[in-house]
Parts: structure tokens; sequence; C-alpha cells
């Protein structure tokens, strides 16, 4: 038996759309699972460099308070000194009055040119990866910054590098910058992805580690 | 080594650039009114102003020091006459006095960007070190100088 023509061409039609909706389902599984693994790759990426935005000598100047702190053991910084503010102290007791354009070895002082604090907006300290991450490449809060030119300044800037060459027994931070800027390309090319944020009520890492301080006590 | 000044008068000194500018002061120039206390930037004894602005010597390398203008303790006036000075003898100051070149210098860094300033900037502002215990007299200067009542809300 013969269909009529016209259902034939019905049929035709609906298993043409059918076989079209099957073969895009599967392209789109497959884009689902290049995201899933391009974000899981990203949020790795930003996993390792967060090390290094959290390092004593990237955090002890990107503080959250009126003063910055010093040493691996990163204790307030002596003498009082202040952020001021520029960011570079205070009139009587900036920055410049200790740290010059070099690490200083007879006096061990550390240090770089422009010499400074991060701006309060910048500040790290006690911040989740996903916090963390949103703060960092959020150019209201990172300098203006897109994510080439986040790169290039952790390439590239004079006081950044001190984190490299801090001079004395100072710790330097723990990824090569080659490195550092390798992995900032492979978390820009997976999109920049953030964690998640917290849930509602969820102790942030900085309270989780104080509460279990406290018990440990 | 390019040449600097030291309070008005042009130097060419021949040394390690590395050398910190305290000890071309103090042992080229023989201006010993810059004092060595810790050797660590943190006593702020050495205290001189570099174009103006404070910088403790002991940490502050000669070559960087090329073609700028250096003021000691010496340069601060050509006859004690800063109001800092006059103020220091006024409040007593000094007790064994070391350290009181480095306060004062600090002190003019400080008046020189704020004319009038409160207790806090003060504080602040004088991180220098003092063994005999001037703190309260040196904030009663500073604010004697600069034209306020010497004892102040938190004097």
């Amino acid at each position: 038996m013969r269909l009529p023509r016209r259902l034939a061409r019905t049929w035709t039609a609906g298993a043409g759309c059918a076989l079209a909706l099957l073969i895009a389902s599967g392209l789109g599984a497959r884009a689902d699972r290049n995201d899933r693994t391009d974000r899981s790759e990203g949020l790795r990426a930003f996993g390792e460099i967060a090390k290094v935005l959290r390092h004593p000598r990237c955090l002890n100047c990107h503080t959250t308070t009126s003063f910055p702190r010093q040493g691996d053991d990163r204790h307030p910084h002596a003498n009082l000194v202040r952020r001021g503010p520029e960011d570079r102290g205070v009139p009587g007791m900036a920055c410049g009055t200790c740290h010059q354009a070099e690490n200083n070895p007879a006096s061990g002082v550390p240090g770089k040119p422009g010499w400074r604090l991060a701006p309060l907006s910048m500040g790290w300290e006690g911040l989740a990866d996903g916090e963390l991450c949103r703060v960092f490449k959020d150019p209201r809060r990172n300098g203006g910054r897109d994510l080439p030119a986040l790169t290039r300044h952790l390439a590239s800037d004079p006081l950044v590098a001190y984190g490299w060459d801090p001079g004395g027994n100072r710790q330097p931070v723990p990824v090569p910058r080659e490195e550092l800027v390798q992995l900032m390309r492979a978390w820009t090319s997976a999109g920049a992805p953030c964690a998640a944020a917290r849930a509602a009520g969820a102790p942030s890492a900085a309270a989780a580690a104080a509460a279990a301080a406290a018990a440990a006590h | 080594m390019p040449s600097f000044k030291v309070n008005g008068k042009v130097h060419d000194v021949d040394a390690d650039p590395g050398t910190p500018l305290l000890w071309i002061l103090r042992e080229q120039l023989g201006l010993t009114g810059t004092k060595f206390g810790c050797g660590i930037a943190r006593c702020g004894a050495c205290t001189v102003h570099v174009d103006g602005e404070p910088v403790r010597s002991c940490s502050f390398p000669l070559a960087a020091a090329a073609g700028r203008e250096v003021t000691t303790i010496e340069g601060l006036s050509p006859d004690r006459s800063h109001p800092l000075q006059r103020a220091w003898i006024a409040e007593q100051v000094p007790q064994c006095g070391y350290c009181q070149s480095g306060m004062l210098m600090t002190a003019a860094a400080l008046l020189r960007a704020r004319p009038r300033p409160t207790d806090e900037e003060i504080d602040f502002a004088m991180t220098n070190l003092c063994r005999c215990g001037t703190y309260a007299r040196v904030r009663r200067a500073i604010r004697r100088a600069s034209g306020q009542p010497a004892q102040g809300a938190g004097a």
C-alpha cells in the first residue's frame, strides 16, 4: 500500500526534524560537557591563582584594614604604620620613608618602585575562593582592569615583581611568575569562572578557621 | 657617582653606590647630627629629608641620592630658629638627646604637610623611638610649634 503522497512528505519532514533535534541535543550535551570541563578547569586554575593572592607577599599589602602587615606570620606592620588617605602612609611616615626602589641589603628593608598598599577595594583578607575571584576580576574593585589587563599586571608590574624577589629570608610566592601567567590565561579562556557564593548562613573559611581554633583551646 | 646637594651645598663623593646615606653624611661629610640607632629603619634616629620628604638614611642607598637635595638637622635652619627647634627648647623635650635630631626632622616633615596636625596625626607620624620616653613632650612641642595649645585633648 502506498502512503498518500502528502502523508509521506509529512513523515519524511518529521523524521528529518527528529533527526536534526537528536543531533542538536547530542551536540548540546557535548557543549554542556565542554562547558562543565572548561568551568572545572577554570576553577582549578583560579584555585592555584588564589594561592598566590593569599600569600603573605601579596596579602600583607592587600589588606582590608587601615594598616599593612609584614612578615611570613603577617603581623601588623611595625611602628604603627598607617595606610593613609592615598595608601602610601601618612605625612611624616610614608611608605617611602623606609622603602626605596630596591631591597636594601644594609638595613634588610625590602623595596620596589612605587611601594604602597593596594587600595581598600582590593582588600583580599578573609575572602573565600568565590568572593576572592569576584573581587579580583571586578573592574570596579580592581583598578579598572579587564582580564587581559589583570594578566599583564601580574606579568609585568614592578611592585608585583616583589612577590618573587622579596629579599632577606622572606619566602617568595609559591608559584613561579610564568606559571601564574599561564594559569591566568587558562582561567580567562575558561571564561574566568568563580566558585558559587556560599549558602546564606554558611560560615566563611575564615570564620570556620576561627571557630576551629577556638574549639582547640 | 653623580653629585647631590646636602643642606644647599653640592657634594660629589667617592663611595660604593650601595652605601647607606647615613654613613656618607656622618663619615665623609662630617655631619654627625644625624644618628645611627638601629640600622634597620625602625627607630628613626637617622631621619633626614630628601627633596623635602623624610627618609631613614640608614636604609637609603647613596645611589638614590643622585641629583637630589638632602637636608639634615644641621640644615633645618641656619641659626636653630626653626619653630620646632624653639618649641623643643621651650618644652624641654630632649633628655639624653640621641633621638632628637631624627624626631625634629620627622616633625618638620609632618608640619610641612599638616601645618596644624591633630594629636592622631602627630602620633602616627612620630614613630621615632625614644629610650628616655619623651613622647608626651614631643607632642606638646609639635602642638606649640604649630600654634596650638601645648596641652591637647590627649596630651
